[in-house]
């Protein structure tokens, strides 16, 4: 079977607060620059992918990209995952040659960003969340920690602990929002958000971009930049509404995802050098590392404050920072990707040695969906 | 400027028999009657087997603390109340459904996980609210 590489990857020139830029401009941006990274021009792309708003009718437009293919596939921040593997789908299919996969969001400043979170009070989540006061996703992907701490043990300072390593990655990473290191201490004396998150273990919300390029892998040495290898993919959804999650100390949606991925990749847990996990929370990790199974279940908090995701552990894990950190537009799954990238090319502001397998493990909503990729910088 | 409201439910076809319930101050659910699962938000089909053979019931209205935040953010209409907890609650029945915690006050040290509960309504224009409080608490 054919195989599919990323041939282009980029941000936009800047993450953080750009209030002098529309949501469309981001995504043009991050457009172009991953365009210009592959080497290639507009008229090379066929296919465009992308979440609403604005939707890739929208930004195809803008770039004059006349698509053979598009997705418009919006399941929440780990949608530019599901592109990639929908776009993987498609060109060995032969529906298109080049994909261009974009995400641009004003999460912070909200220029020309259109609605946020759409709770009607006649939708399901209108009748049986909303009425108790819900208020986006602090109040509603936080609420299984407290059960899961009961049934493992995780303490509040090993939950903490999740933002003090990953501020470790981030000091060592010049484009991040928060690069002072920071003590359990600090986590645990800012504000509280929604008992028991604190404001540092949640994430930030700012503005930004970023693009991908997809081709087939028979083109793999006609790119400037090394071609990072797509090696597996996953994707599954669970719950609409957090209160509906089968198992509070557990997320199905990533591990099914993941499952899907390592096989099709052929990998372990054994052979990844790099992990990437969507980090809105700092549980998420937590359920992420369990879910993909690098730990047992109830092992991943220990693990984390053991000093293993960070630099000169043995997994490196969110290493641009993460959503805690580094950027986190709203939809943040296409900064995880991005830093899969850099990695596995070498090319990352704190380089992994020998990151020749990088995995990406995406949420969406809250525990809604999730998408894992498996990258590498040779073929299987 | 008018202080928001906080949110009331807007019943669809497909939800009214819940809303009625609360009405009369009844908890229903439904329940398959091929599988005989219970299973909550209402819906015309089964998620256990997908069989379209279902009823409502009275569930017992009984139910324990599964797990909770307490938002020190609150959304529109709930300035006034101050930190409060979002829970989510394990009816008897096996479903579970998210609510707000009455009848305590809504700290980690009074709501404690597994505690029992037992279902009480709140007025919310003209929607009765399913809320839950502590079993044996006087209403």
């Amino acid at each position: 079977m054919t195989g599919v590489i990323i041939a282009g990857a980029a941000e936009t020139n800047a993450v953080g607060k750009l209030p002098g830029q529309s949501t469309l401009q981001l995504h043009i941006e991050a457009a172009v620059n991953a365009v210009v990274d592959a080497g290639l021009t507009m008229r090379d792309i066929d296919g465009i992918a992308t979440v609403t708003t604005p939707g890739p009718v929208q930004v195809a437009h803008a770039l004059g990209i006349t698509p053979a293919w598009m997705d418009g596939t919006g399941v929440g921040g780990t949608s530019f995952l599901l592109h990639v593997r929908h776009a993987a789908a498609a060109i060995r299919a032969g529906y298109v040659k080049t994909v261009l996969i974009t995400h641009g969001e004003s999460g912070r400043s909200r220029v020309g960003a259109g609605g946020g979170f759409p709770r009607g009070g006649s939708s399901i989540p209108g009748q049986f969340e909303a009425p108790y006061g819900t208020a986006g996703p602090t109040t509603s992907f936080t609420i299984p920690v407290l059960r899961y701490m009961k049934e493992y043990g995780l303490t509040h300072e090993q939950l903490a602990y999740v933002a003090v390593a990953q501020r470790i990655w981030a000091a060592r990473n010049p484009r991040a929002m928060y690069r002072d290191l920071i003590t359990v201490e600090d986590v645990l004396a800012s504000r509280l958000v929604a008992y028991p998150f604190h404001l540092l273990e949640c994430c930030l919300v700012t503005d930004g971009g970023g693009a991908l390029v997809v081709t087939s892998g028979d083109r793999a040495a006609d790119f400037p930049k090394p071609a990072v290898h797509v090696l597996g993919t996953g994707e599954s959804a669970e719950t609409p509404m957090i209160s509906q999650l089968a198992d509070f100390t557990e997320s199905q949606a990533f591990r099914l995802a993941g499952r899907a991925a390592f096989a099709e990749a052929g990998i372990t847990t054994a052979d990844v050098r790099h992990l990437m996990i969507y980090d809105a929370f700092a549980h998420v990790p937590i359920y992420g590392l369990e879910a993909l199974g690098f730990t047992a279940k109830g092992e991943a908090g220990p693990f984390i404050a053991d000093g293993n995701t960070e630099p000169g552990g043995r997994l490196p894990l969110n290493t641009n920072g993460g959503g805690l950190s580094y950027t986190h537009t709203g939809m943040y799954g296409m900064f995880a990707i991005q830093e899969g990238v850099r990695q596995v090319r070498g090319e990352a502001a704190a380089q992994v040695p020998d990151a020749e397998i990088s995995v990406i493990l995406g949420n969406g909503g809250m525990f809604a969906t999730a998408g894992v990729l498996v990258l590498g910088r040779e073929p299987r | 400027m008018i202080a928001a409201s906080k949110p009331i439910p807007e019943p669809t076809p497909d939800t009214q028999p819940f809303w009625d319930g609360c009405a009369h101050g009844e908890l229903r659910l439904q329940r398959c009657r091929d599988c005989g699962k219970p299973y909550f938000y209402p819906r015309p089909i089964c998620p256990a087997c997908g069989s379209t053979d279902v009823e409502w019931f009275a569930a017992s209205g009984r139910a324990t603390l599964y797990s909770y935040v307490i938002n020190h953010r609150p959304a529109p209409g709930f300035e006034a109340d101050g930190p409060y907890a979002i829970a989510v609650v394990q009816l008897t029945e096996g479903p579970r459904m998210m609510t707000n915690i009455v009848g305590v006050p809504n700290t980690p040290e009074d709501l404690i996980l597994d505690m029992e509960l037992q279902v009480t309504f709140e007025q919310r224009g003209d929607i009765s609210l399913p809320v839950f409080t502590p079993a044996g608490a006087q209403q």
